[in-house]
């Protein structure tokens, strides 16, 4: 029932919400407010799950609280917006949440369509197919006939709609709203295969009381950038979301790490002081104190140890760095320059 | 004599207050300017937010392709390349499918329960009273989810299907039966079918009239049913039984051919059903006990056995109190259905209301589009059921 009246709060937001929110200044407002409201998922293991003590934890928590960080200078001033597939941009352009960090992958339609702002790649992902071992599959190509369980208000519903109908299968599409449903339909043999993307089967998998009995099939039939968003008409917060990302990138590259970023901060790096706040004034720039960028690794960490912490190969998700690596190790990682 | 013009005037205000009938007026008049206003202030603010984020209110996406597919859709061959109209098409039918399927088995599961509620059988009223005192106090969403867990986790995994006789196959992927597949000659069987009925609904009114004039009883079910099925079976016959049945088989991960009851259909259907029954059962309860037993008495003076007493006498009679309530609880279940998504139903609200709005972006149009469905589907059960309540009511002659 959460979901419908958070479509319904939402809907609401949109008719009786104050106009011209969108306007707004949101850094004015989270200042003000103390507590930054991020958007994220009802619960993917690695990526936004609470802990025994109901403490929300996971590699986009860990962003959320990077923002809250760089904003607030504390990163446990955070309030989670629990969102479905389908709720999320609702709630976002209804002014529910300040951002969007919620696996979400940014398209065309959505940049365009639902009027969303990106500001880069958190995690390069793309969808992926999960059987039992018992059935012999070893190929996507062998799944013909198949029943498929999906999470509703996806990419990845539409993208196996394409995938089977441009290799001329048939499918049964088994269509849940939630993460956890869906995984229950899998686990009790109502599909055969269950798809998200390659991280969230990896984090499915990892909660499953036999997950050696599950195999993942090699083929990755799209590609899923995922990435925080914002809503339209404020540069200003736009700008600050896209740069929080990348200061934990930039740190990464430069070495930068919470253990070391006090050291730093007398580095002959003239980027990595930049980056810290010791020169230039690129944080009042963003509106933001000085040292903005150096409570976000020192509170949070950069890239590498938010990756490593939630989802990297120590963890039970046990992600692979893969297309996450830096650019300068064979990834996708490129944040443009602290300049 | 300035100073008293002041009270003369709230004077007349307050007169105006006092007659009862304009002071109707004004409450009305002061009610609908503040509705207006409200709805006004709602209108402004969705244009103004739609126009801060640059949103444009139009319905142009529905001609675009959908571009998500809809494995269940038993009345149109919907692909992923069909518009978002047809989904939503796709979807309204299977919100009516899920109705009509839940309003008929309600009804007949209500009337039954309603009856043995009244039983002199200890154990039976006894039963049915904590069945349905136990149904009716827990949320419908948490009884869809009940039976569809049960469904799809106690039923076994297609390859270990249960299997009767190697034409029906039972596991937690659905029902699957054999379908019909008619030959050449099948409309024949068809056009003879409906001449049956039509045949038995005139010999229906032709006793009945005899009866009233005569009072001559034909045993007009017989007939009717012999002459449906005799005539029927006889074509059926003659033209050779151009009637192949087409059976499930197990290939690859699924059963192919043959018809399907999918355990998403038959969970929300089944709990739908007999969550409604409860409450249409305690409606009939409170419709025959309202009909005071002064009438049975004076049926059986008269002469009439109990089975005519009930049909004639207390199920007329029961009915006028019983189907107001009853169009409610017709409304609730097609309301209810909605819920469909939680198991992965295809309903309206998963098509057009779930993924479209999803991947357009479209929120207030999909709703609007939504509740403009819901409204007309509960519009139409409502003027049917208004026509059949006028057709029962006691006429005053």
């Amino acid at each position: 029932m959460k979901k419908r009246t958070s479509v319904a709060v939402g809907a609401l937001g949109l008719a009786l919400g104050v106009a011209g929110s969108a306007q707004a200044a949101t850094l004015e407002d989270v200042q003000a407010r103390g507590v930054l409201n991020c958007v994220v998922s009802t619960g993917i293991a690695g990526f936004a799950y609470t802990d025994e003590s109901g403490e929300w934890k996971g590699f986009d928590v860990d962003f959320c609280r990077a923002t809250a960080a760089a904003v607030l200078g504390d990163p446990g001033a955070i309030k989670a917006v629990t969102s479905t597939g389908k709720t999320r941009f609702t709630l976002l352009n209804a002014g529910e949440g300040d951002v969007l960090w919620r696996n979400t992958t940014i398209t065309f339609s959505r940049d365009v369509g639902v009027k969303l702002r990106f500001h880069g790649v958190n995690y390069y992902d793309g969808q992926g197919f999960m059987v039992r071992k018992d059935l012999g599959v070893s190929s996507a190509n062998d799944l013909d006939g198949a029943s498929v369980c999906i999470q509703t208000g996806t990419t990845t519903e539409l993208n196996l709609a394409d995938y089977f109908h441009a290799n001329g299968m048939k499918y049964e599409a088994v269509t849940i709203e939630t993460n956890d449903e869906a995984r229950q339909n899998y686990t009790a043999g109502r599909c055969d295969v269950y798809t998200t993307d390659a991280s969230g089967l990896a984090a499915t998998r990892s909660t499953f009381t036999d997950p050696d009995n599950h195999i993942i099939l090699p083929e990755i039939i799209s590609k899923e950038p995922l990435g925080p968003a914002t809503r339209h008409g404020d540069d200003q917060w736009s700008d600050i979301v896209t740069w929080v990302l990348n200061a934990t990138i930039t740190a990464e590259e430069l070495g930068v790490t919470s253990a070391n970023v006090d050291e730093m901060k007398s580095s002959n790096n003239p980027e990595v002081l930049r980056l810290l706040g010791v020169e230039g004034n690129q944080g009042s720039e963003l509106g933001l104190s000085a040292d903005w960028a150096y409570n976000i690794i020192k509170m949070v960490g950069n890239y590498g140890e938010i990756f490593e912490r939630n989802i990297g190969v120590n963890t039970p998700i046990g992600l692979a760095r893969g297309l996450n690596a830096q650019w300068t190790d064979g990834g996708l990682l490129y944040s443009p320059p602290f300049r | 004599m300035t100073a008293a013009a002041p009270p003369q005037q709230t004077g007349a205000l307050l007169r105006l207050w006092r007659n009862k009938e304009a002071r109707s007026v004004i409450v009305q008049i002061v009610t609908v300017a503040v509705v207006c206003t409200l709805v006004a202030i709602g209108l402004h603010n969705v244009s103004v937010n739609l126009a801060a984020i640059g949103k444009e209110f139009s319905f142009d996406f529905l001609t675009a392709p959908a571009a998500y597919d809809i494995t269940f859709s038993p009345f149109i061959d919907y692909t992923s390349r069909d518009t978002h109209l047809v989904a939503t098409a796709v979807g309204v039918l299977n919100t009516l499918l899920v109705a009509v399927c839940g309003i008929v088995a309600a009804t007949l599961l209500g009337f039954t329960m309603g009856v043995l509620r009244l039983s002199n059988n200890w154990l039976i009223s006894r039963m049915v009273y904590v069945f349905i005192e136990f149904t009716r106090n827990v949320p419908v969403l948490l009884h869809i989810l009940l039976v569809h867990g049960i469904v799809v986790t106690t039923l076994p995994a297609a390859r270990q299907a249960i299997n009767f006789g190697d034409t029906m196959f039972l596991s937690n992927r659905g029902f699957y039966v054999p379908a019909p597949v008619p030959e050449d000659g099948a409309g024949i069987v068809g056009v003879v079918f409906l001449v049956a009925v039509i045949a038995a609904i005139v010999f229906r009114r032709w006793a009945k009239r005899v009866q009233d004039e005569t009072g001559t009883i034909y045993p007009v079910f017989w007939i009717c049913a012999g002459v449906i099925v005799g005539a029927t079976g006889l074509a059926f016959l003659a033209t050779g039984a151009p009637l192949t049945w087409e059976v499930p088989a197990l290939k690859g991960f699924n059963f192919q051919g043959g018809m399907a009851l999918k355990p998403e259909f038959l969970a929300l259907w089944l709990a739908l059903t007999y969550y409604t029954s409860c409450f249409i059962a305690e409606i009939v309860r409170a419709g025959i006990l309202a009909v005071s037993h002064g009438q049975t008495e004076a049926s059986y003076a008269l002469g009439l056995r109990p089975n005519r007493t009930l049909q004639l006498v207390i199920i007329p009679q029961a009915l006028r109190i019983i189907v107001p309530p009853l169009v409610s609880q017709y409304l609730n279940l097609t309301k209810n259905s909605s819920l469909a998504i939680a198991i992965g139903y295809m309903d309206v609200v998963a098509t057009i209301g779930g993924i479209s709005l999803m991947q357009t972006g479209k929120e207030v149009e999909t709703m609007i589009i939504v509740l403009g469905i819901y409204l007309v589907i509960s519009l139409v059960i409502s003027a049917f059921m208004n026509w059949f309540n006028r057709s029962i009511r006691f006429k005053e002659r």
